[in-house]
């Protein structure tokens, strides 16, 4: 039995979250394999000349009994602008699933959760899928602005939720690090994930180093192939070149060699 | 149902579709998605005497109808791949393929002499084309004379089909192929990665670390189908055809204009099934032209 697949599925849904982030909502004809928060897709977007490889998004949620999946796709560059174009109806190969996911956590952890731009959609997985009692979970989401913010008040149920913005029009003023949670009491948990740009997870990295908290972040580097054939997307470890693809996105802190 | 059995000199293969070195991996990552034995060859990724880091992030960009990269031979050394690698995939049951590299020619034979040793690895592609190391790779690669030296001291150690891996960024690539041909090459394959950059103009950075990097992918098509043309033209020995391509009519062509095999790179990339697809298309071709053998096909372009 083949672990990874290629397969073309139907979009079902593609709904404008804010003015940069769309849900899109895919429909599989098969039986869609188990994927985990943190593993992702590769998507072809179009075949274009302009936009010739595969993007990668993690996926935010699975439903096992539609055989359908979702992605939060951020317009970054060319390719993620033309995938929020596609309409319902329409095809899109994927290849998955891709990548290790978060470790899940212990029954008697209490983690924190933190999410910035469509890094939000695997942690939204993660606090759905943790198997933890809300009250263990906090999740902090991170944006520039309140319209940047993704309404996420449905995922109450499954933690706290906490918001930050830049400009301070939406929950405590500035990034994730500044919320209170990290001026009071970040020794009240057990785990912290992060998921969004460089500098936010560079930034939590360090805070939870500072005070000696395990903490998981998913990396985005460059990648063309999604599946540890091309080697372009590697990240430098303390076990040397690796493939974010197939040894990430995921990684420990204390295994990367960020200077934090 | 045609016969699609391809020999490039003592190697025997079920069809002429391989994957591309650097872009399969050990064949492991290929077998998470299907059974290997339906392709015609693996070549594996480039081995070098030590481990090797490659070049750092970014090694890749994206470009028109196609990709930069830059990773710069990143292996673990060919002492790891015997010990660790080979003994997972000897019995994959397709046709093993071992990329050769080094940075001096002390190394080449080196390497060659561990791979010689493999009972399993049915041939030796000799890499003189790499555009991303510092050393040895590509500089082997774009002259006569040292092409011919790292040739002629391989051929003396390897006892299995040598090919050899010819750079594109020559300016007469039949002059390089001969002067192989001429040390005792069995075959040529080509071509590697043409030399290029891609530059951020917002930022005013390059995109690659490492500034200058291979270009691959459907954009190098028309130039590598050439020179597998002029090449073909110019020796004996067969040519396997690598350049951008990516479905059944791609390699048909490349073997119209004389490769006797294929090799399938960057479409791995967008999609692995790709060669298998393309074993499939080329059948489906001799069928509807009414031929029964591919070596009906190979250099048949008519003039």
């Amino acid at each position: 039995m083949s672990k990874k697949t290629v397969a073309n599925l139907i979009v079902i849904e593609n709904t404008a979250l804010n003015s940069t982030n769309f849900l899109i909502r895919l429909q599989a004809s098969f039986i869609l394999p188990k994927i985990h928060p943190g593993q992702f897709v590769n998507i072809e977007v179009e075949n274009t000349s302009e936009i010739f490889l595969r993007r990668p998004f993690s996926v935010f949620e699975v439903d096992y009994t539609t055989n359908t999946l979702s992605v939060i796709v951020k317009i970054l560059g060319r390719g993620s602008k033309k995938l929020t174009k596609i309409k319902v109806g329409e095809k899109l190969s994927l290849i998955l699933p891709l990548g290790k996911g978060f470790s899940y956590p212990e029954e008697q952890d209490k983690i924190l959760l933190i999410g910035g731009g469509s890094g939000v959609a695997p942690m939204l997985f993660l606090a759905k899928q943790s198997g933890l009692p809300a009250k263990n979970i906090d999740i902090i989401l991170g944006a520039r602005t309140s319209n940047d913010q993704i309404n996420a008040m449905e995922y109450g149920e499954f933690g706290g939720l906490h918001f930050t913005t830049e400009d301070g029009s939406m929950g405590s003023k500035g990034f994730v690090i500044h919320h209170p949670i990290f001026q009071n009491n970040l020794n009240q948990y057990s785990k912290i994930y992060a998921c969004g740009p460089d500098a936010m997870m560079k930034a939590v990295a360090k805070e939870a180093k500072a005070v000696g908290i395990f903490c998981e972040v998913s990396l985005e580097n460059l990648m063309a192939c999604g599946f540890g054939v091309c080697l372009c997307c590697i990240e430098s470890t303390t076990k040397g070149n690796l493939c974010v693809c197939t040894e990430g996105p995921v990684f420990n802190i204390n295994d990367l060699k960020w200077q934090i | 149902m045609a016969d699609l059995t391809t020999k490039i000199h003592h190697l025997e293969l079920k069809n002429p579709v391989m994957t591309a070195s650097g872009t399969s991996g050990f064949a492991e990552e290929l077998t998470d998605f299907y059974d290997v034995s339906q392709l015609g060859a693996i070549l594996l990724k480039g081995l070098t005497l030590k481990n090797r880091d490659g070049n750092p992030y970014p090694r890749m960009a994206e470009t028109a109808s196609g990709m930069l990269n830059a990773v710069g031979l990143q292996n673990k050394g060919v002492d790891y791949f015997i010990k660790n690698i080979y003994p997972r995939i000897k019995d994959y049951g397709t046709a093993l393929i071992a990329n050769v590299n080094g940075s001096t020619v002390d190394e080449y034979i080196e390497v060659t002499e561990k791979i010689n040793e493999l009972d399993k690895i049915q041939a030796i592609e000799l890499n003189i084309s790499c555009p991303n190391v510092k050393e040895g790779g590509m500089s082997f690669g774009i002259s006569c004379p040292s092409a011919e030296a790292v040739t002629r001291e391989v051929r003396k150690v390897c006892s299995k089909t040598l090919i050899v891996k010819l750079s594109p960024n020559v300016t007469d690539i039949t002059e390089i192929a001969k002067a192989v041909e001429g040390q005792g090459a069995d075959s040529v394959s080509l071509v590697n990665t043409f030399l290029g950059m891609a530059i951020d103009a917002e930022k005013r950075i390059p995109l690659l670390s490492t500034v200058t990097g291979g270009l691959s992918g459907p954009a190098i098509k028309p130039i590598a189908l050439r020179m597998v043309w002029q090449v073909y033209n110019a020796v004996k020995i067969p040519v396997i055809g690598i350049g951008g391509i990516m479905n059944a009519k791609d390699a048909i062509e490349f073997i119209l204009a004389g490769s006797s095999a294929v090799q399938i790179g960057t479409a791995i990339f967008k999609d692995p099934f790709i060669p298998l697809q393309i074993i499939q298309g080329i059948e489906d071709y001799l069928e509807r032209h009414n031929m029964h053998n591919i070596s009906e096909l190979v250099g048949c372009l008519q003039m």
